[in-house]
């Protein structure tokens, strides 16, 4: 219907219009291999015993042992949520009460992205060296305090993991509060001073209902970090599942306990599903951050 | 030695598949030597033992999984077994587990990096004969009958007693499972692994069970002991390893009576006992892959474990060949390494499969209280 003289110019826009979602194919196919996939994976999994659809290994996770486990999971997360999130946020203030490029600011920022990302099995046997059963901390305040560090077992168990966690909960957090006190401006505490608040008004009325937000979805993002940390604790404890990324090894690995395979897809589902809720609800957070800290 | 160490071997497994999915390169086109040595049960029906050689040195590479080298003399058998036959050992994960052996097999089938030949439990080893290809070594009939399948699908490699090893210089001496119970010991009992996941963990829970009144029917009192072991605070939630004995961390290790004693040659303080009222013995498992991607080769390293050579290196590494009692009586058993081994008496415990099923099941609902 339309003349050949109109036709280029809109087949060159529909390419226009094509391009950019050419280029998030890759994007897409990243997801589906490494997000879709193994999502599907697990669910159908979940739902399967002896290659037959059943609910059997979803009802295995009412198991006492397992739900102490869930709780021991989110116990642990939550706390070391909090308490990176305390500390870090501390921190991160004292560096933005710095100058912008200040030798604090660049040493912070730098040393807390290299311990944020310290984890795993390495982090473990740091702490194993340092306070364990025969670690250096541990005999030295054992032959000068006489505190039984070298005979105690608490390291591998759960007070230890929060411990551990801590130690890289706290770097994370300051890495991902610092671009939200950044974007606290001077000129709302010099307007708000100026109509007369006292410093404790300002933080009550407009510090911290601004970062609110925020701040607990910093929270909500260390509490997911240390929800599916694995590798920490699996080199930590060797005996007992106290968590639940402790449970889907045993269930994969078992040379007693066979055919626990599908219990491994269950575990993980249930896992799926804690850290779902915990996203949606950083993702809702942060929508409303977004609109005072542009 | 411990063969559980899943962080990394699942890590690393988990890598291997992703990258094998997409980039290894298909097993060989099976020539026709390789198809007969796939299906062969016997060197016999290949040929006779030459025949079977020369099949294995062509193929020139073998694939074994989870074989410490600290374990049993691992070390040394896959050391000897290349030279002599100038074939090249493959040996990934060597501190997985006997699940992780199965695992591996699965995923990596049809490729040419797939396990060769398993080494595993009792429990992983029975469920799994499926996936074995029947073969008799040469040797075969010198092998006790309870120690085989009759048509060779599985074989008994080597076996030994759970032991208590303990580090003289750190702790009193340690004659009974009770001992353990000491105030001395507080935070220094390790057991090598968790005995829902690892078997050598597993026997050692029979062990304090039979130590307490128990029997290989019921192993209760061995989770109660392990309560109150834990309670007391000696019991240490450390997966042992060479490294951990050496360095003090776990002073005393309740482990496999051969594992014990591979520690002895670098700490000479390290002492070994068999308690004496809980003798405790198991067995591992041997079998040749059905979907072998070096079929020859599993065969002949079956042919190189059951020889009197190889089972004298077991006997090496402190663990007891299956054929030591035929060997003793051709005068072919390194009486030496023999006399080294602890002493038992009377009637040691072994579990049948279906007591190990019901031990293991108990296990999973009860070891939970014990970790707390």
């Amino acid at each position: 219907m339309a003349a050949p003289a109109t036709r280029t110019p809109r087949s060159r826009s529909r390419a226009a219009r094509l391009l950019p979602v050419l280029g998030v194919v890759p994007f897409l196919a990243y997801l589906a291999v490494f997000l879709v996939v193994p999502t599907l994976t697990v669910v159908v999994g979940a739902f399967v015993e002896d290659g037959r659809p059943s609910l059997a290994v979803v009802r295995d996770l009412a198991d006492p042992a397992v739900l102490g486990s869930l709780a021991n999971s989110l116990v642990l997360s939550a706390l070391t949520a909090v308490i990176g999130g305390v500390v870090g946020a501390l921190l991160a203030y004292a560096v933005v009460t710095g100058p912008a490029d200040g030798a604090l600011r660049r040493l912070v920022t730098s040393v807390c992205g290299v311990l944020a990302q310290f984890g795993g099995v390495t982090l473990a046997f740091a702490f194993i060296a340092t306070l364990g059963i025969s670690g250096v901390v541990s005999v030295w305040l054992d032959a000068t305090f006489g505190t039984g560090l070298t005979s105690s077992t608490w390291l591998f168990s759960l007070r230890g993991l929060v411990l551990v966690y801590a130690y890289f909960q706290i770097p994370l957090m300051v890495i991902v509060f610092l671009p939200a006190l950044d974007g606290v401006r001077v000129q709302w505490r010099e307007a708000a001073e100026n109509l007369g608040a006292s410093t404790w008004q300002y933080w009550r009325l407009v510090g911290l209902p601004l970062l609110a937000p925020a701040f607990l979805g910093s929270l909500l993002l260390l509490f997911a970090n240390a929800f599916a940390a694995y590798a920490t604790a699996a080199a930590l404890v060797s005996q007992g599942n106290p968590i639940i990324p402790l449970w889907i090894r045993s269930a994969l690995t078992s040379e007693v306990v066979l055919g626990h395979a599908n219990f491994a897809y269950a575990l993980a589902l249930e896992m799926v599903l804690v850290v779902a809720l915990v996203m949606t609800g950083y993702s809702l957070l942060v929508r409303r951050t977004a609109r005072w800290l542009g | 030695m411990n063969r559980i160490r899943t962080t990394i071997a699942a890590a690393a497994l988990a890598g291997l598949v992703l990258a094998g999915a997409g980039c290894a390169p298909p097993a060989a086109e099976p020539s026709a030597d390789a198809a007969a040595a796939a299906t062969a049960t016997s060197a016999e029906a290949l040929g006779g033992m030459d025949a079977l050689v020369a099949a294995a040195k062509a193929e020139g590479r073998l694939n074994v999984i989870a074989l410490p080298p600290d374990w049993a003399n691992y070390g040394e058998i896959i050391k000897a077994f290349g030279t002599k036959y100038g074939i090249e050992v493959n040996s990934a994960q060597p501190d997985a587990a006997s699940q992780e052996e199965i695992n591996a097999a699965t995923q990596l089938k049809g490729t040419d990096r797939a396990p060769d030949v398993f080494d595993l439990g009792q429990s992983v080893a029975l469920a799994n004969t499926a996936m074995f290809a029947p073969y008799q070594v040469a040797t075969f009939d010198s092998i006790p009958t309870a120690f085989k399948d009759p048509s060779g699908t599985w074989v008994n490699d080597y076996g030994g007693f759970m032991s208590i090893g303990y580090d003289s210089a750190k702790v009193p001496a340690i004659t009974s499972v009770e001992d353990l119970l000491k105030p001395e010991l507080k935070g220094k009992v390790a057991l090598n692994g968790d005995p829902t996941q690892a078997g050598a963990a597993f026997s050692g829970v029979v062990m304090a069970s039979v130590a307490n009144g128990g029997s290989a029917d019921d192993i209760k009192p061995g989770v109660e002991f392990f309560s109150r072991l834990s309670d007391a605070g000696n019991f240490l939630p450390v997966d042992p390893t060479a490294a951990t004995i050496e360095s003090g961390q776990t002073p005393v290790v309740i482990d496999w009576d051969y594992t014990n004693a591979a520690v002895t040659s670098k700490l000479s303080s390290w002492k070994v006992v068999v308690p004496e009222n809980a003798q405790v013995g198991g067995y591992y498992y041997q079998a040749v892959s059905k979907d072998a991607p070096h079929p020859a080769a599993a065969r002949l390293w079956q042919e190189f474990l059951y020889s009197d050579e190889g089972q004298n290196l077991y006997l090496g590494g402190g663990a007891r060949p299956v054929r030591a009692d035929a060997m003793q009586e051709a005068g072919t058993l390194d009486a030496d390494a023999y006399a080294k081994l602890p002493e038992v008496s009377g009637d040691p415990v072994l579990l049948t499969a279906e007591q190990n099923t019901a031990a293991a099941a108990v296990l999973s609902e009860e070891w939970a209280k014990v970790t707390g």
